[in-house]
């Protein structure tokens, strides 16, 4: 599953942050996203994954095919880690052998039947990032996967991403810390910064902000 | 010109400047015409005396209580369906003055109610539908402004406006199911039927609804322009800080 | 969708999940108002229909905030969204989990409480065939208000506000069923006209709900 974005604009508080975004993700490839804080990254990846409506411009792929991982790694506490994944693994349709393999390639295993309470910080990511093994969609967007992860489980990792790109999937990361992956190119969103910030098209801001003189 | 054109806040604060004075002036004149007409040209009723004239004040008010929310109905109708901004602060707009409508109507009522029925308060079938039409038009003012973006609260007080409209109509006829109540039915429709509105009563009446519709236009028309001109404060001081 | 209601059930049971609140609350109020009205047999049990949906409605209001704002707090709500279920159902389902853990156990308590006030015999049926047809729509009602306030920090009080006026319909014809009932009236017309609100809410809100996620996490 190829995915091509053209001319994508997209927008934060009523503001455009960036425009003319165009890229194509091969299948077998990733895409890191680099850039300043606050330039966008997350706003583009929940863009693409049809969380909120982009400005203008075209996403290729159906969001059938994206797995998205945010910041949150939306684990509910009172759950084991197995049942967390369990759960998603039903929602995806991808059963329950699914869960169990996806929490042995993450190291979890020995955790599986702990809360997730209980769990440390790097702990609940990995299970956060386990999820992605177990939605069984071929694209993955991913936002600061590295965060609270220690080296090594950078480097594991960096490992299932390895291996997802192998099997023919692809990945869009949007991080700081190279993850080492061969595979990967990497593109700089500074270079779609619209040189001034402007209301979206059609937005509340844009509809009142008159530049060239006085309401009546 | 298409209605539509009202739609662009700079034509709307254009046409609604120009259209204003007009609309007061007309407001004030009928107003006071009815209202004085009806309070001291009017014989007083052979059953109810003098507190017969509250009606001048507490009709008009109630009507425009249905009224403003029909209109916030409409108006974020067009929202939801043509995301025309100015008809989102329209909407916002009336909230306030159908709320004030809701309690003018409530409190002339009570003060009516208490010489006729001996009561302040009665949990008749109306005085129930105001009281919670009241806690609708709370509720919308309410979610208005505690959502920040103007994007989702014009969407999701659309929403709201909607679906309250619908269980705003079902309450109504709850309310008349639970409780067939002492409220004399309205009569103003009722010319020539058995005991109508007196004839004296009825002009002055009628005016002065005339000059409640054109009191609240005035005050929709002044309180989104209000709005279209702070939404505009808050896109410039946006430029000012990107730029 | 069945995994989605499992879970939400789970969580209700849990350690902090709120199952129980509603129903200690129930009763609270089942105890105060003898309390606060006083011990008179007669008055209780002329009051008894309309104070036990009136408990029943708040006790299910108690737990609506956190139909939809954890799921928001902790990100699964982003994830819901982009799973492939619709959001309607998502809706549908939650509302449906809330019903079992409030609205359903509510009903099967009620008779207990009903005791406590005296409700005359043949009120118990209808109390409880009433609070059975009326309680889902109090669930996807609240569900519908849940939505506009997801993105509010502290949502509750304005949640309250905004769901209060759209139960007055199911709380009039509810307790006018439980009443009629305990006063051996007939009571066909409401009992229609509280089975049609429930219908219709369930067949409708949960689009407008879905609606309402959409437009809070764009």
């Amino acid at each position: 599953m190829e995915l091509r974005v053209g001319n994508l604009a997209v927008s934060r508080g009523g503001l455009v942050v960036l425009e003319g975004v165009g890229f194509t993700l091969h299948p077998g490839r990733a895409l890191v996203l680099r850039g300043a804080n606050g330039i966008g990254k997350t706003t583009l990846l929940r863009t693409i994954a049809g969380l909120q409506p982009a400005v203008c411009g075209e996403i290729s792929a159906a969001p059938e095919c994206l797995a998205y991982a945010s910041h949150a790694d939306g684990l509910k506490a009172a759950l084991s880690a197995r049942a967390n994944l369990s759960f998603w693994a039903s929602v995806f349709g991808t059963g329950r052998d699914a869960a169990g393999a996806a929490l042995e390639r993450m190291e979890l295993t020995g955790l599986q039947d702990r809360l997730a309470a209980q769990l440390s910080a790097g702990q609940k990511r990995r299970l956060g990032l386990a999820r992605l093994l177990v939605t069984g969609r071929p694209v993955w967007l991913l936002d600061e996967p590295t965060v609270s992860l220690d080296q090594a489980a950078v480097a594991l990792f960096a490992g299932v991403v390895r291996a997802h790109l192998a099997a023919g999937g692809s990945a869009l990361i949007a991080t700081h810390i190279d993850l080492g992956l061969d595979e990967a190119e990497t593109l700089d969103l500074g270079a779609f910064r619209p040189r001034q910030l402007r209301p979206v098209a059609g937005g509340f801001g844009e509809a009142f902000d008159d530049a060239t003189g006085a309401l009546p | 010109m298409s209605i539509w054109e009202f739609a662009n806040p700079r034509n709307f604060m254009r046409i609604s400047g120009r259209m204003l004075p007009w609309f007061a002036a007309l407001a004030v004149l009928t107003l006071a015409t009815g209202l004085i007409w009806g309070f001291f040209f009017t014989p007083d009723d052979y059953k109810q005396g003098a507190t017969v004239k509250i009606l001048f004040i507490h009709v008009p008010a109630a009507m425009m209580a249905i009224n403003a929310w029909i209109m916030m109905l409409v108006t974020s109708l067009i929202w939801v369906i043509r995301r025309h901004h100015v008809s989102a602060l329209a909407a916002r707009a009336a909230a306030p003055a159908g709320l004030t409508f809701t309690l003018i109507a409530l409190v002339t009522g009570a003060l009516w109610g208490q010489p006729m029925w001996n009561t302040w308060w009665e949990w008749d079938p109306r005085l129930t539908s105001f009281l919670i039409l009241c806690l609708f038009y709370l509720g919308y003012i309410a979610l208005w402004s505690a959502i920040e973006d103007p994007e989702a609260a014009a969407d999701l007080t659309g929403i709201l406006c909607i679906v309250g409209s619908v269980f705003a109509v079902l309450s109504r006829y709850a309310v008349k199911f639970w409780n067939q109540g002492l409220h004399q039915d309205s009569t103003i429709l009722k010319v020539g039927e058995e005991d109508p509105l007196d004839v004296a009563y009825y002009v002055p009446l009628v005016i002065s609804i005339v000059g409640f519709v054109f009191f609240f236009i005035v005050i929709v028309l002044l309180r989104t322009r209000m709005l279209i001109r702070a939404r505009r404060l808050i896109a410039l001081e946006a430029r000012e800080r990107v730029g | 969708m069945i995994a989605l209601l499992l879970r939400d059930l789970t969580l209700a049971f849990r350690a902090g999940g709120g199952f129980g609140l509603g129903l200690a609350f129930f009763l609270l109020v089942a105890v105060l108002v003898p309390l606060g009205v006083g011990p008179e047999s007669g008055i209780l049990a002329i009051i008894a229909p309309g104070i036990l949906w009136v408990g029943a409605l708040l006790a299910s209001l108690l737990s609506l905030d956190r139909i939809f704002a954890l799921d928001h707090e902790d990100g699964s709500l982003d994830l819901l969204a982009t799973a492939p279920l619709p959001l309607e159902g998502v809706v549908a389902i939650k509302a449906l989990a809330h019903w079992l853990v409030t609205g359903l156990a509510l009903t099967l308590v009620a008779p207990l409480l009903a005791v406590l006030l005296n409700l005359p015999a043949a009120g118990y049926p209808w109390l409880l065939l009433s609070l059975a047809v009326g309680t889902p729509a109090l669930s996807v009602i609240g569900a519908f208000g849940a939505t506009l306030t997801i993105g509010l920090r502290r949502g509750g009080l304005l949640l309250s506000l905004l769901v209060l006026p759209l139960y007055v319909p199911t709380l009039v014809f509810g307790a006018e069923v439980a009443r009629r009932g305990a006063a051996g009236m007939a009571l066909a017309t409401p009992l229609a006209l509280l089975a049609a609100i429930t219908a219709g809410s369930l067949a409708l809100l949960p689009f407008a709900a879905a609606a309402a996620i959409r437009v809070n996490l764009r």
